[in-house]
């Protein structure tokens, strides 16, 4: 295979892995901040109880979270460093600034957080998780800036062939990071309110510390609509600010080779066929294209055919139609995980407000188990949608995905790391899910596993190298 | 491109030689307190006494790391883009390292099963001591020069990565961590865990004092630093040869605060005299002395570089402030009767 291909598949993978856990600890993390701010307001241990049993979940997740970021950071100079030579000067800047105000924050205070429950006043630790809370946000802000530039790029000029920044608010007044940002993070939140949901759903069932979980429910399935239904109206707005800066990746999304008669409709589903440039099967919906691109039941939607054709004019020779089925279906799933998940949310919320959870059937429940996957399914869908929506780019416009790769990297080693992360990935994300079920199973009044030793165990052998230090 | 900023690019090459000297100083300590649980625990409650006595800090050490990697693809693409592709492979090894090395604490305590343990006690003992020989390699590549083309790509083999000069150099830095963090642990827990800490580091101090010897003379052998610097280097050997001594003078009198701090200074000065040696050069090229990367040519532009000057001054102290105010909180001394979070 070639490096190119390899480099994306390495990308793809290790992305869409850590943004497993990302969205994750953003959504976990408000939830347990605003349980320690109940604790601490009304008193009640049982809020106390919450917030560590929670917070234990949170921790595991955002272990995983940090080492795959690592490789993230490392992942654009190692794979793809003429990428890193042409952006850097704009794209690093959102880098080291997300380092410099996130990352010092959010891990400083978590240690702070699980090591300072004795030794910190309720309100210094309390202010501690909602730091964190702040780090894991202003880490989202930045990193999404620098997407949105790879989106729409703005505040830049062209200089000895390098994007070289020139205004760095432009950076942070977007359109597309505007559109971008409350998207995912209503995304994050959302995530971290169904695995609640979803968890105490399990334990309601099995009828297993009913007060905490009740409780837990209750606060975030609130947390669960509002989110759903932020990330479902903010997902139009973007919709209509692609329309306008990439309109290809829309139409893409749209399986619309042709430019589509007015008003426009929106295709369900369609068999594509890609090599013919066209659908068949098709289920229409009329006027919603429309709707969805201007929130007006009239004007059409350009089709790729002729947005090819534009895009010839403008950038020269070349084929700049994305993978259509990918983006086609990954929007759809996408669309459909998260309109399953706004309903579930209203009638969950319905039942929590009219205090019935206890006697919900039990279909309900099973499903919101089953729903602790869909916030995962329509995270990685909507950023598969996204990222492949906009190839050939990585730059709209400036830079395709093939000239950023490293030149000097061996298609032979790039393979050897996607074989290693892969495998590592694999472990840990197996780890990791046996831990949570662990957890999950043991209660939050478990007895602290984690308070037993075994004494004297040494893994290293009776004469494992301090027989050096032995008086 | 006027006076500013070529200011602001030399500005920027100290800022990154501060984060790196911040991030061997801090997880310089953690490296060695992890080599340390394999070296000085003799039971469970020991091993976990050492890793917790790092837990509030390891990870916000880490990120002093990812800073720098930060700061090096803002302020300097060219440096960063060469570096981390040319690197490719032992940069792999380092990911897979951090990774485990990271999961390995919060997971390590998590089950009881001795199994379960030995195994990530393992990956935390491996991991920490091959992190700072991978990074001494690498620093010591750096100065030694590696073969980038006109184009800045290096195209390195295994021996231009993998030689004696470099494995001297590795050996340097995990030792000098190895000593620091068990001078960390001294100062973090009481009785005989502290005493064994001690005793080891003593022990630690006469290698160590060898391998940096001979890497300084290596150095002054086999690279253009002392050349290219002349009197500066000289004087930075001096300081880190006096900050060696003082360190194990401290360890003989038992007073592990002094000497903690004189192992930080080794690794300072150790790392300062790297950055000293390679300005204005960022990564020498072995072919070509035309084909160096410097602070000039693979700097940022000059508004990139003011807006990211700004921000740094801005958050820095911050940064500094919250950080430090952890290890006043996290100041005691860890004791049996310790809660263990890890």
């Amino acid at each position: 295979m070639d490096p190119i291909m390899l480099s994306r598949i390495q990308y793809a993978l290790t992305t869409i892995f850590h943004f497993f856990f990302v969205p994750l600890s953003i959504g976990l993390v408000l939830l347990v901040a605003i349980m320690e701010t109940l604790y601490v307001m009304k008193g009640k241990e049982i809020y106390k109880t919450m917030a560590k049993f929670w917070g234990k979940l949170f921790l595991i997740n955002f272990a995983v979270g940090v080492v795959t970021g690592i490789l993230q950071e490392f992942q654009f100079g190692m794979n793809w460093s003429e990428y890193s030579r042409f952006v850097g000067d704009v794209f690093g800047a959102p880098l080291a600034i997300e380092a410099l105000l996130a990352f010092f924050m959010e891990s400083t205070f978590i240690g702070l957080w699980i090591f300072g429950w004795d030794r910190l006043s309720k309100k210094v630790h309390l202010a501690c998780i909602w730091l964190v809370f702040a780090g894991t946000f202003l880490s989202a802000v930045w990193i999404l800036a620098a997407n949105s530039f790879m989106q729409h790029p703005v505040g830049f000029a062209i200089n000895n062939g390098r994007a070289e920044m020139n205004d760095f608010f432009a950076l942070l007044t977007n359109g597309q990071f505007l559109v971008e940002f409350p998207h995912t993070i209503f995304g994050a939140l959302m995530t971290g309110a169904f695995v609640v949901t979803g968890i105490s759903a399990y334990k309601l069932m099995k009828k297993q510390d009913v007060e905490v979980f009740r409780r837990s429910f209750n606060i975030a399935v609130i947390i669960g609509l509002v989110s759903s239904l932020g990330v479902a109206f903010s997902g139009h707005f973007q919709a209509q600010y692609l329309v306008e800066t990439q309109p290809m990746k829309m139409a893409a999304s749209e399986g619309t080779w042709t430019t589509t008669e007015d008003p426009a409709p929106w295709t369900v589903i369609a068999s594509i066929d890609p090599d013919k440039q066209e659908n068949s099967g098709e289920i229409k919906i009329p006027g919603l294209l429309s709707y969805l691109s201007y929130s007006k039941f009239s004007g059409s939607v350009k089709g790729m055919k002729e947005l090819n054709a534009e895009y010839q004019q403008t950038y020269g020779p070349g084929d700049y139609i994305p993978p259509v089925r990918t983006t086609f279906w990954s929007f759809r799933v996408m669309i459909a995980a998260g309109g399953l998940m706004i309903l579930l949310a209203m009638y969950g919320t319905y039942l929590a407000w009219r205090k019935k959870l206890e006697v919900a059937k039990p279909w309900f429940m099973r499903l919101m188990v089953f729903a602790i996957s869909l916030p995962f399914i329509a995270n990685s869908a909507g950023w598969i949608m996204t990222e492949v929506g906009r190839q050939p780019w990585t730059v709209f416009g400036y830079m395709t995905t093939e000239a950023g790769v490293s030149p000097n990297v061996s298609a032979g080693m790039i393979l050897f790391s996607t074989i290693a992360f892969t495998a590592a990935y694999t472990v840990l994300g197996i780890v990791m899910v046996f831990l949570f079920v662990r957890k999950i199973k043991a209660g939050p009044y478990a007895v602290d596993k984690s308070e037993e030793h075994d004494e004297p165990a040494d893994p290293f052998g009776v004469d494992g190298g301090y027989s050096v230090v032995t008086k | 491109m006027g006076g500013i900023p070529l200011l602001l690019s030399e500005l920027w090459f100290v800022l990154i030689a501060v984060l790196f000297i911040g991030f061997f100083f801090l997880e310089g300590f953690d490296f060695g307190v992890g080599m340390s649980t394999g070296l000085i625990a003799k039971t469970d409650r020991e091993r976990r006494t050492l890793i917790n006595s790092i837990g509030p800090f390891w990870d916000g050490n880490e990120v002093w790391l990812l800073t720098a990697g930060g700061a090096m693809f803002a302020a300097f693409p060219h440096w960063y883009a060469t570096l981390f592709s040319g690197f490719y492979l032992p940069l792999v090894v380092v990911l897979l390292l951090l990774i485990g090395r990271g999961v390995a604490f919060e997971f390590r305590s998590k089950m009881k099963q001795q199994r379960w343990r030995r195994t990530w006690d393992i990956i935390i003992v491996v991991a920490s001591a091959l992190l700072p020989f991978l990074f001494g390699v690498v620093f010591a590549t750096l100065m030694k020069g590696l073969p980038i083309d006109e184009n800045m790509q290096m195209h390195a083999g295994f021996l231009d990565i993998v030689n004696p000069y470099t494995v001297v150099g590795g050996l340097s830095v995990t030792l000098l961590c190895l000593v620091h963090g068990l001078l960390f642990v001294s100062l973090r827990t009481v009785g005989e865990l502290r005493e064994r800490a001690l005793q080891l580091a003593k022990k630690v101090m006469m290698p160590l004092v060898a391998v940096l010897a001979i890497y300084a003379l290596l150095t002054y052998l086999m690279t253009d630093v002392f050349t290219v610097r002349g009197w500066a280097l000289w004087i930075m050997a001096l300081l880190g040869a006096a900050a060696l001594a003082l360190a194990a003078y401290f360890i003989r009198q038992q007073r592990e605060g002094w000497a903690f701090g004189m192992t930080g200074a080794v690794i300072a000065i150790a790392f300062a005299s790297v950055f000293i040696g390679l300005f204005p050069r960022v990564m020498v090229s072995s072919i070509n002395s035309a084909f160096d990367l410097t602070v000039y040519n693979a700097a940022s532009g000059p508004y990139s570089l003011k807006v990211m000057t700004i921000v740094a001054c801005t958050l820095l102290p911050f940064v500094l402030g919250y950080q430090i105010w952890s290890y006043y909180i996290f100041r005691k001394r860890l004791n049996e009767q310790h809660h263990l979070e890890y």
